[in-house]
């Protein structure tokens, strides 16, 4: 009941806040100080999502089919491949810092480069969303296997524990917090990671509405084009959140000091 | 010496041990007889945690060999029920699923060793506590959970580190007596750490005092008194006599 509570008080600030922000954008564009072509009011921009919303879905399909695909080829991957670094502590060792490195790469400035590798279809994208989803949830993992306490493996090798029941077992489970923490960010890079491969070329999906609308300067669109990213982004995370709670029914039981 | 030769379970000779050229342990001799609880006491960082672990066969030792009912062990883990100083209890399991883990990994069905690690929590003290998360659990009852996981991967033969030390002291002795009585009941022999010397006398068939740098045993002591030791046995001059000579040796 008190959480519940506090749960209100806590979102208040940034709901207020909000309304705010959205209050003074619609006085600015009322006030009429900015051309309507360049900034478009909030009421148009909610006709537009309104009045487009079948295209959008439509193209929306294409975006969250890639992302998808890119994300859970980009999970396995992350699993096989943690696993084995895991497993081989050379490979750790050499592998290690150029995957947190290889986090700095701008995922714009591959884009380009897989378009001209792979052509306009869907693989260019998937690759993409492959590519910035999987070094997040790789270092996730890595690191919650390390995170394991060395004292509960001795335990279970003093049971008589092989290494795959300690994999599957302590390995895997202690780092559930690790993978989701790691896919909670991926979901969203997903998403815009096929927007901005879409941007380069193809025949469907938002980031090739978006570049459409561009053109013909209807940034009412664009805004309700962006809005639905935000909106998509944010359901994903939600999504996240609730397989989470539903796979680590322990985090939520009452911890009691001890 | 209280040595029968045929009743040794757990024995180490000559056993040394050192880690990066450092030595920690030197020499050490021991033995457990059946059904005894012998204590190793000695001040914190003498290598008694790196012995057990010896004894687990979770550390090949650079010289000596563990013998557990005759049979040579060195480094060979998965003989010897070992309870750590941390309980260990993993928090993404329940209760009962953590104590049933050693039953599991020697090859039980889930289904059978979940009951057979329930049938026991009565006796633990943990009843109704199966589907709890060791999260839920207070200390004392964690420990219980930690003993109990021991027991049920035991094979006759307990080494317990440190297994009372974080609790205070009114659970402490209420744990004295229960796990004096489980011992009995399930006839298991054990060799327990400690660095609390009341603890050690009050429990102890025999102590074994671990000192020096690198670490020995420097000292055996027999507390001939019968168990279980009456409630005021911390209060007897027999009590005091076996404490001053602890406190000479340490
Ligand atoms: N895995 C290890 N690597 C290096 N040094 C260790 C390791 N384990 C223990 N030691 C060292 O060995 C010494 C004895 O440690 P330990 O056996 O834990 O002592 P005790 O249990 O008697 O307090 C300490 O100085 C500790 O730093
Ligand atoms: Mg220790």
């Amino acid at each position: 009941m008190t959480r519940k509570l506090r749960n209100i008080t806590d979102k208040l600030p940034p709901v207020i806040a909000l309304v705010v922000l959205v209050a003074v954008w619609a006085a600015v564009c009322g006030f009429g100080s900015i051309p309507s072509y360049m900034l478009p009011s909030p009421g148009s921009v909610v006709k537009a999502f309104v009045s487009d919303f079948p295209l959008l879905m439509q193209h929306a399909g294409a975006t969250l089919t890639e992302a998808f695909a890119g994300l859970g080829i980009g999970i396995l991957l992350a699993f096989f491949t943690a696993s084995l670094m895991d497993r081989f502590s050379p490979l750790y060792r050499a592998v290690y810092p150029l995957l947190v490195v290889s986090q700095t790469i701008p995922t714009i400035a591959i884009a380009p480069l897989l378009i001209s590798w792979m052509g306009f279809g869907m693989a260019p994208k998937i690759t993409l969303v492959v590519l910035t989803t999987f070094f997040p949830i790789t270092v996730g993992l890595l690191d919650g296997y390390k995170s394991v306490d060395p004292d509960a493996i001795s335990l279970y090798r003093s049971m008589g524990a092989k290494n795959g029941l300690i994999f599957t077992r302590i390995k895997l489970p202690s780092s559930l917090s690790y993978f989701f923490s790691g896919l909670k960010i991926s979901a969203s890079y997903a998403i815009v990671g096929a927007v901005i491969a879409e941007w380069l070329g193809g025949f469907e999906g938002l980031g090739v509405y978006m570049t459409r609308v561009k053109k013909a300067y209807s940034f009412d669109k664009m805004f309700a084009v962006i809005l639905l990213i935000v909106i998509i982004s944010l359901l994903l995370m939600g999504l996240v959140a609730l397989i989470k709670r539903a796979v680590m029914p322990w985090e939520r039981k009452g911890a009691k000091e001890s | 010496m209280s040595t029968c030769s045929e009743s040794v379970v757990l024995s180490c000779e000559n056993v040394a041990k050192s880690f990066d050229g450092k030595m920690i342990l030197q020499n050490v001799n021991l033995h457990l007889n059946r059904g005894e609880l012998v204590c190793l006491l000695g001040q914190s960082g003498v290598g008694k945690t790196t012995l057990f672990h010896v004894l687990a066969g979770l550390y090949q030792p650079d010289e000596g060999r563990v013998l557990l009912n005759g049979e040579d062990v060195t480094g060979k883990p998965g003989k010897i029920s070992y309870m750590l100083q941390k309980d260990l209890l993993l928090p993404y399991m329940s209760v009962l699923d953590n104590t049933a883990m050693p039953l599991i990994i020697a090859g039980k069905k889930k289904k059978e060793a979940r009951a057979e690690a329930s049938s026991h929590f009565a006796d633990f003290g943990l009843e109704g506590c199966q589907k709890q998360y060791p999260s839920q659990l207070s200390g004392g009852m964690r420990q219980r959970a930690a003993l109990l996981r021991t027991y049920l991967s035991s094979r006759g033969v307990a080494l317990l580190d440190e297994p009372f030390s974080a609790l205070d002291t009114l659970t402490k002795s209420a744990m004295h007596r229960w796990y004096l009585d489980v011992m009995r009941r399930i006839e298991l022999s054990t060799l327990f750490i400690t660095h609390d010397m009341d603890e050690a006398i009050v429990l102890s068939d025999r102590i074994y005092v671990i000192g020096g740098r690198p670490g020995t045993v420097t000292a055996e002591i027999v507390i001939k008194e019968p168990k279980p030791r009456p409630d005021d046995f911390v209060l007897s001059e027999t009590f005091l006599r076996y404490k001053r000579r602890l406190v000479s040796l340490l």
